[in-house]
């Protein structure tokens, strides 16, 4: 069966030219879908399960680091294993500085034929890599396991977090309370979690609820990384909150929390936090 | 200036601080010397009192005026604060310094006040105009030194300025995808390749040059917008639409250079790039009781969502807005407004120019 891939690229011309430079690199690979957007990269990733994504750093609507994080968590890895990533990007700083890890393969725009070339040898490799594993589930498990490392490491250099904590901890959390008139001053003691909704971060203590606008990639370089786990791409909890974490029987992980009552979310790129020691 | 910027006794204060008792000292010396020669004193006699006075002098004000003033850019006391300050040293050196003196000559400590009235009044005017020709040689050497400094600091913020500007106009992300896609081009579809190199050509003439030209009209403004819009559409294919209206008579109307050019660059990168079904972007200008009205609008997502991640922006507007001002007074005037329908409008309008 010919390898599959999906290619995620807002400006047509570039996609085009991807397409055709791959056509001459990797004659027998079969480009499953190309897209626009991230949202309907991720869609028709979930829909066609390729082997290998070539997202778009930049995209409208999601960007390709979100949809590379909405695509770890949604992936239904018992059906197919974990596709190949790289990243494509004109230029792009904040990436650029997480490329550096080489956890995942990138290409520069304008994509130059050697260089791609080199990238297709890599994919074809690792492609060959996980076949022979497949019957035995102990080591697709460890090829999810690396593939979501190296995904967790890339997006959490490329968002700018853990890493960069060096500027002075928050201490309070200037946030409105719902009716939006007040600005509360929050201790950050008192948070147990921060949840990204739309374009507000909800700020919940153990009684009440505020909203802030600080987009959460931001507010993250203001967190202790001991104190506050990023346990989903929208939820940042006080991990000496969390009093439970449950598995349901699609294999999905929640946390309790002591002090309030609704279910958290664990997003697969996290579930390496909660493993059993 | 916050407290904590300035502190009074920084190294750079305490240096200077030094510097002037060196000075004072030498200073001194020659006072000492003069009277040595003048007055047939003992050499040794002259020089205690000479260095008590000014030492001391020196060492009341100069704190003095730290203390007083340690937080402004020039370190000294504004208004009556000054002339006390002076009078101050001035006393205290001058019976501090005798009191030294007169220890060391062994002569009785309060000996002065029985001093002949033409030795006390000597010795009072010395002090007096040695104290006040140091101090405004000291004021004037570090009022030269600060407006040095204001002048570096105008000038390295005229520099910044001009590299963000740049920075935004060419910005990498822009220029390396307008790259790619010149690439693309030129192996499928040559004769659009050229069309689109010239425009980037032009683009990027006008930006590295326009800042330079005070004014062109308002026609070959347009016309660069037109080549910038191209040069967008080639990228993000039917993704972007676009409209410019110029009245025939106002084409010749002198506008300064790339005064439009931010307002379309924030409608499609913070208003139609984020948006996954594009939108339009439309240019209109018209006149309005004396005035040229331009208007530049589009149907991108929009002003009040996620601005946090429309960095830029703000710049593009501020550098807009502040060359209205420069060029118009307060006769230039512009106003920003979300579109009813979702979108942004922004507005410029000034008076009518008389025609180039």
């Amino acid at each position: 069966m010919n390898p599959t891939a999906l290619i995620a690229e807002d400006e047509p011309l570039l996609a085009q030219a991807l397409k055709a430079e791959l056509a001459a690199a990797w004659p027998e690979l079969q480009v499953v879908a190309t897209t626009g957007d991230g949202r309907s990269a991720v869609r028709e990733a979930l829909r066609l399960l390729p082997q290998v994504l070539f997202f778009d750093i930049r995209m409208p609507g999601l960007d390709g680091l979100g949809a590379a994080a909405e695509l770890a968590d949604s992936w239904p890895a018992d059906e197919a294993p974990m596709p190949q990533l790289v990243f494509v990007t004109a230029y792009d700083e904040y990436a650029a500085r997480a490329f550096e890890t080489q956890a995942i393969d990138y290409v520069l725009k304008p994509v130059q034929p050697e260089r791609l070339r080199k990238t297709v040898l890599r994919l074809q490799q690792a492609l060959t890599a996980q076949q022979p594993s497949k019957p035995a589930q102990a080591a697709a498990d460890e090829t999810l396991e690396r593939t979501l490392a190296q995904w967790r490491q890339v997006l959490a250099a490329a968002s700018g977090g853990a890493q960069t904590s060096a500027a002075a901890p928050l201490r309070m959390v200037a946030a409105s309370d719902a009716g939006g008139s007040t600005v509360r001053m929050v201790p950050i003691d008192e948070v147990l979690y921060f949840e990204a909704a739309d374009k507000y971060i909800r700020v919940l203590t153990a009684q009440h609820e505020y909203l802030i606008r600080t987009p959460l990639k931001q507010l993250l370089t203001q967190l202790d990384p001991e104190v506050f786990w990023q346990v989903h791409r929208a939820v940042v909890v006080r991990s000496s909150t969390i009093e439970a974490v449950h598995r349901d029987e699609a294999g999905k992980l929640h946390l309790d929390l002591r002090g309030r009552s609704e279910k958290i979310p664990v997003s697969r790129l996290y579930a390496h936090l909660f493993r059993a020691m | 200036m916050s407290v904590e910027a300035l502190p009074r006794f920084r190294a750079e204060n305490v240096r200077g601080m030094l510097r002037h008792g060196l000075i004072t000292i030498v200073f001194c010396c020659f006072i000492a010397a003069a009277l040595a020669i003048t007055q047939h004193g003992s050499w040794g006699a002259q020089m205690v009192y000479s260095l008590s006075i000014g030492l001391i002098s020196w060492l009341f004000i100069d704190v003095g005026r730290l203390l007083i003033s340690g937080h402004q850019e020039i370190l000294w006391p504004s208004g009556p604060w000054g002339y006390l300050l002076i009078a101050g040293g001035v006393t205290v050196g001058f019976l501090a310094g005798n009191a030294i003196g007169d220890a060391w000559t062994n002569q009785p400590l309060l000996d002065f006040r029985s001093f002949t009235q033409r030795k006390l009044a000597t010795t009072i005017i010395i002090t007096l105009t040695a104290t006040v020709c140091m101090c405004f040689f000291f004021y004037s050497l570090g009022r030269t030194r600060h407006m040095r400094r204001q002048i570096e600091l105008a000038q390295r913020n005229a520099t910044e300025a001009r590299l963000k500007l740049l920075e935004t106009q060419l910005e990498p992300h822009m220029l390396f995808n307008t790259l790619a896609n010149l690439r693309a081009l030129i192996a499928t579809d040559p004769p659009r390749a050229i069309a689109m190199l010239d425009r980037l050509n032009n683009y990027l003439r006008m930006t590295l040059s326009g800042s330079r030209a005070l004014a062109h009209p308002l026609s070959a403004e347009f016309e660069r917008l037109a080549d910038y819009l191209e040069l967008m559409s080639v990228r993000m294919g039917d993704r972007l639409r676009y409209t410019l209206e110029l009245p025939e008579d106002l084409r010749d109307m002198p506008v300064p250079p790339l005064l439009l050019q931010p307002l379309v660059e924030n409608s499609i990168r913070h208003g139609l790039e984020p948006k996954v079904e594009g939108g339009r972007v439309s240019v209109r200008a018209r006149q309005d009781a004396g005035r040229l009205v331009i208007e530049v609008s589009d149907t991108g997502i929009g002003l009040d969502a996620d601005r946090p991640a429309a960095e830029g922006s703000g710049f593009g507007l501020a550098q807009v807005r502040e060359r209205l001002a420069t060029v118009y007074g307060d006769q230039g005037q512009m106003s920003l407004a979300a579109e009813p329908a979702g979108g942004t409008r922004t507005i410029i309008s000034f008076p009518l120019p008389r025609r180039a």
